[in-house]
């Protein structure tokens, strides 16, 4: 247990307002997209047309002789290395003699007015030789494979059941698209404020695109409009730092909505097929599973989004035998990588309809199947570990069957499927109601030195005690910059916290994905917090801070904490990491690859218009094992967010890919739910504390996205009878 | 771009005429997307907001005559109860922004086959008023619609408004892959008249244009029973269904495919046809 001072509001635990709050909500909130410079170009990207093409040339001629064009780049210009990855550097900053995808950035232009820049680029003539796409992920190459085998390979049950599901494309459609702002700094560097989810690993590739060393390329967190995976790989950040160095102005980019689809990595389509072995009793023998995602043109996180998709593809249950494989391949669809909920998604869903057709083969309750099968603490996972937190499955599973039953309507039109689009007053609506459970690893797995970095520095200001919190953590919206400064307070016992925005002048945070941050950068903050702490109390040998005294050993005040501070103020800087994890065996797929696991699960009711094949949700229930809610606000709103982002993939919001070519790249035609689409929701917290995590504290963001996708389809399964066995499911495949 | 701001209905139509290639703005809702996206970038912006008798609406004879400025949220407040189908259209529309700020002039501007007003105007029988410095006339909205995205209109003409006969049973019913804020995959319209004994119906984003289901208004004012307003028998419901997709020539797109737009635009055919006789038989004419 730690030492948690008392009395001070706004510390963990508390939801204290957020800072950028009420401005987003009235609009004034500065986004990336803002930025302004006095002297600044805009910058504007020409995109290849082709999902694979040979280029044979390129001829800017036009394009430069427009007048208020200052730069047309290629990748002749690229000055450092020509490509960059996540985990493998095989993407181009500009295509090099050849391009993979609909949308590679071809060329780039700077102008003194963002239509001209447009028009600049439209003017780049690109002698392109089209050439055969690869848009199957079983006929692309493959990127890499992960298996995992545990128990008898061969294994035998006395009921199975077989299925092949398959998930779509699905987009974070952030809200914010991606925009930043290039300075040309004078040693020659660039200073660069950029909406993203990981500075230094923005910083990293930059500086190695443009042949500069780290230090040289400086990046200030700008206002970021959501991320959920889409802003861990590079964008613009390039392509507006080489413009900037070559024109010596300020250089503003900023994508359009169309342009946002082909700018950043989408969610893994998958096609999986699943045998499920179990005894008459309803429990597991054995699982067999094969995984095909297609990674796209390029690798981003593909690697482990697969294992993940490897490692989590049997869900929250124990099995004896396991025969996975789960496998990545490129193709010349667009790029896929990180989202939410990270390979578990895909899986989760496949599982779980699984499970469906298991309980109802041997006649069980949709639950009841799922409790006999129920991970829990000690529990071994298909790769040898052994699930060491709290593994509360069974009872979220409990809790949300034990909801009292949904509403019945009122009648009004926005209850109805449809809406106030008047499809039906009640004809042919079908009530269904369906469960789904997942699991999610938190932070970054299989080895890598996951680590954040804060500098915290206690002072007096005005003779109070301050303290102002400094990391390099992307707030992307989840409201990170609260939780820091609530770490803060209660493990400083100062209610005046700053937090200081986020850049490269402090070691890394490591990025705002994995459900991580809270974690890893709270983890920092709060190690920071007890390194200035000890300093202070060292100061006059005192035992621990209480109420802005500092107090000894038996209770004695022995000083102000203000006059302890007096003219010195503490600062200190932290290097967090968590407990180590390890890689997986190649073959066997044995490792203790996770540091944590954490588990939601949803119960969906739907009406469903059977003749017209328009559904809607009605309510949904979740639980959720948090560990310790450090922002209860916020945890709740992660959930809302998380849950409505996967009955968005339940219902509809899939890119829509023809030949390699996406077909609806809008938000007329890529739909997110709206709030007549998301019903009410009743959110079950749970705080079981992990013995290894700061505070006991759980990632929170993932998991309400993995489980609400099941949960929806099982409850439209329900209400039709239809297999439905493809996401999202389309009006069409419930009245085909 | 030049953009002209006329302030009366007669500067507003020498300056079309002056500027035929200006595209006339109201709410902007189609013109700005267009705009931004730069698929359009036209030589001169007509702007009609400080028209003011484009905003009004009052009646002319018998009809209803509405300005092509009046908004769907005005639509749906104003007008709810003298034009329903029109209303329950207008509530269809994008999200309360948009309503407040789009037009049914524009929306016929546009001319686009899933334009959500133009099913209902298609079952009422609608005028759509077109002007210009040469004269006034009036078209029948059924003849109003050229092709995708395009009108009779002429280059030098504005839409003035449109006018309709009120009353009888009107009825909108629109499919969508969301519960709002959506374009339609299909829609339908239906008017039923027990003065006329006539049936008015409208199908949108099932064809090129907007269209009337002209053989299912046939059958149906031939079927049912005006006199006792009896209760619609299942088969003719069916074949009103039946003969309304027939009428339709929908495509496959990243909405929905032809077959699923057929199967609903009969169901919406039935439902709506339910819904409007129900109310005949319990309210009575």
């Amino acid at each position: 247990m730690t030492t948690v001072e008392a009395g001070v509001a706004g510390g963990v635990g508390t939801s204290p307002k957020r800072p950028d709050g009420g401005l987003k909500v009235r609009g004034e909130f500065a986004f990336s997209s803002d930025l302004w410079a006095d002297d600044m170009l805009w910058g504007a990207t020409l995109r290849s047309p082709h999902p694979h093409a040979r280029i044979r040339g390129i001829d800017i001629t036009a394009a430069v002789a427009l007048p208020g064009v200052y730069a047309v780049l290629t990748h002749e210009d690229v000055p450092g290395a020509k490509r960059y990855g996540l985990e493998i550097v095989d993407q181009p900053v500009l295509a090099m003699g050849e391009v993979k995808y609909q949308g590679e950035p071809v060329a780039v232009v700077a102008a003194d007015h963002p239509e001209t820049a447009r028009r600049a680029a439209a003017r780049i003539v690109v002698d392109y030789e089209v050439l055969p796409a690869v848009t199957e992920a079983s006929l692309g190459v493959l990127l890499r494979h992960v298996p995992i085998r545990t128990g008898d390979p061969d294994a035998t049950a006395d009921v199975v059941v077989t299925g092949e599901y398959q998930v779509g494309m699905q987009d974070q459609a952030f809200l914010g698209p991606e925009s930043g702002l290039a300075v040309p700094a004078e040693d020659g560097g660039v200073d660069l404020y950029i909406a993203t989810q990981w500075l230094h690993v923005d910083q990293k590739q930059v500086a190695d695109c443009l042949g500069l060393p780290a230090e040289k390329v400086r990046l200030t967190l700008a206002g970021v409009g959501g991320a959920f995976g889409a802003r861990e790989d590079l964008s613009m950040q390039v392509h507006a730092s080489l413009l900037a160095l070559h024109t010596g102005r300020p250089v503003k980019m900023v994508y359009g909505r169309e342009e946002s689809f082909f700018g950043h990595v989408h969610r893994h389509p998958a096609t999986m097929w699943y045998e499920h072995g179990a005894t008459r009793d309803g429990k597991l023998v054995y699982v067999k599973a094969k995984i095909v995602l297609d990674g796209g043109a390029y690798a981003s996180s593909s690697t482990a989004v697969a294992a993940n998709a490897a490692t989590l593809g049997i869900g929250p249950y124990e099995v004896p035998n396991v025969v996975m494989d789960a496998s990545v391949y490129y193709t010349n669809n667009p790029p896929c990588g990180a989202m939410r909920g990270f390979g578990a998604v895909q899986a989760c869903f496949a599982y779980e309809s699984q499970m469906d057709k298991l309980a109802s083969a041997l006649g069980l309750d949709p639950v009841e199947v799922r409790l006999r099968n129920a991970m829990t603490t000690g529990s071994r996972m298909p790769t040898g570990q052994i699930v060491e937190g709290p593994a509360p499955v069974a009872d979220l599973l409990i809790r949300v069957r034990s909801a009292p039953p949904a509403p019945e309507g009122s009648g009004d039109l926005r209850e109805m499927p449809g809406g106030v689009s008047n499809t039906t007053h009640g004809e042919g609506v079908v009530r269904g109601i369906g469960y789904g459970i997942g699991i999610k690893n938190v932070a970054f797995s299989e080895g890598f030195d996951d680590y954040a970095t804060a500098r915290v520095r206690l002072e007096l200001i005005g003779g109070e005690p301050a303290v102002l919190v400094h990391t390099a953590a992307a707030e992307v919206g989840q409201g990170l910059v609260t939780v820091q400064a609530q770490i803060a307070r209660t493990e400083l016992g100062v209610e005046r916290v700053t937090v200081a925005t986020a850049d490269t002048s402090v070691g890394s945070a490591g990025s705002s994905s994995a459900s991580r941050q809270t974690y890893m950068t709270g983890g920092a903050v709060r190690a920071a917090c007890q390194a200035v702490r000890a300093a202070l109390l060292a100061r006059v040998g005192g035992a621990r801070l209480d109420g802005g005294k500092v107090l000894s050993d038996s209770g004695a005040v022995i000083a102000d904490l203000a006059s302890v501070i007096g003219d010195g103020p503490i600062e200190e800087t932290v290097e967090w990491r968590h407990r180590p994890t390890y890689p997986l065996d190649p073959v066997t797929g044995q490792g203790n690859a996770h540091v944590q696991y954490a588990f939601a699960a949803h119960r969906a009711t739907v009406d469903v218009d059977v003749e017209l094949g328009l559904v809607r949700v009605v309510e949904i229930v979740t639980a959720q094992d948090v560990g310790k809610a450090v922002n209860p606000l916020a945890v709740e709103g992660q959930i809302h967010g998380g849950t409505a982002q996967g009955l968005g993939l339940a219902l509809m919001e899939e890119i829509q890919m023809v030949d390699g070519i996406v077909r609806n790249p809008s938000f007329t035609d890529y739909l997110i739910p709206t709030i007549l689409d998301m019903p009410p929701m009743k959110v079950d917290v749970l705080e079981m504390a992990d013995p290894h995590s700061p505070y006991g504290l759980r990632g929170v963001g993932e998991p309400p996205t993995i489980s609400s996708t099941p949960a929806v389809v099982a409850a439209v399964r329900a209400a039709t009878g239809k297999a439905l066995t493809r996401v999202p499911v389309r009006p069409e495949h419930i009245v085909g | 771009m030049d953009f002209l701001r006329p302030s009366t209905w007669d500067e507003a139509l020498a300056a079309k005429a002056a500027h035929p290639d200006a595209v006339p703005i109201a709410g902007g809702t189609d013109v700005m997307v267009e705009l931004n996206f730069d698929r359009r970038r036209p030589p001169a912006l007509l702007d009609l907001t400080r028209v003011a008798p484009l905003t009004e609406w009052g009646t002319d004879g018998d009809l209803l005559r509405v300005g092509a400025g009046v908004s769907y949220r005005r639509i749906i407040e104003e007008l709810g109860s003298r034009l329903p189908g029109l209303a329950m259209a207008s509530r269809t529309v994008g999200s309360p922004q948009i309503r407040n700020r789009g037009t049914v002039g524009g929306n016929l501007g546009s001319a686009s086959p899933a334009g959500d007003a133009h099913p209902p105007l298609l079952a009422a029988g609608a005028l759509v008023e077109l002007a210009s410095v040469r004269g006034v006339r009036r078209v029948p909205v059924d003849g109003f619609f050229r092709g995708p995205k395009r009108s009779v209109l002429e280059p030098d003409e504005l839409i003035a408004g449109f006018l309709v006969r009120p009353g009888g049973a009107q009825q909108f019913a629109k499919v969508g892959t969301r519960n709002a804020m959506v374009i339609a995959v299909c829609s339908f319209a239906l008017s039923l008249s027990l003065e006329t004994r006539s049936v008015g119906t409208g199908i949108g984003s099932a064809a090129p244009t907007p269209l009337r289901a002209t053989e299912a208004e046939e059958f149906l004012s031939r079927e049912l029973d005006w006199e006792a307003r009896g209760p619609v028998p299942p088969s003719v419901a069916q074949r009103f269904g039946e003969l309304v997709a027939a009428a339709a020539s929908p495509i496959d797109d990243v909405r929905g495919t032809a077959a699923y737009r057929s199967h609903a635009l009969s169901v919406l055919a039935r439902r709506t046809l339910a819904w409007a006789w129900k109310g005949f038989r319990e309210v009575g004419p």
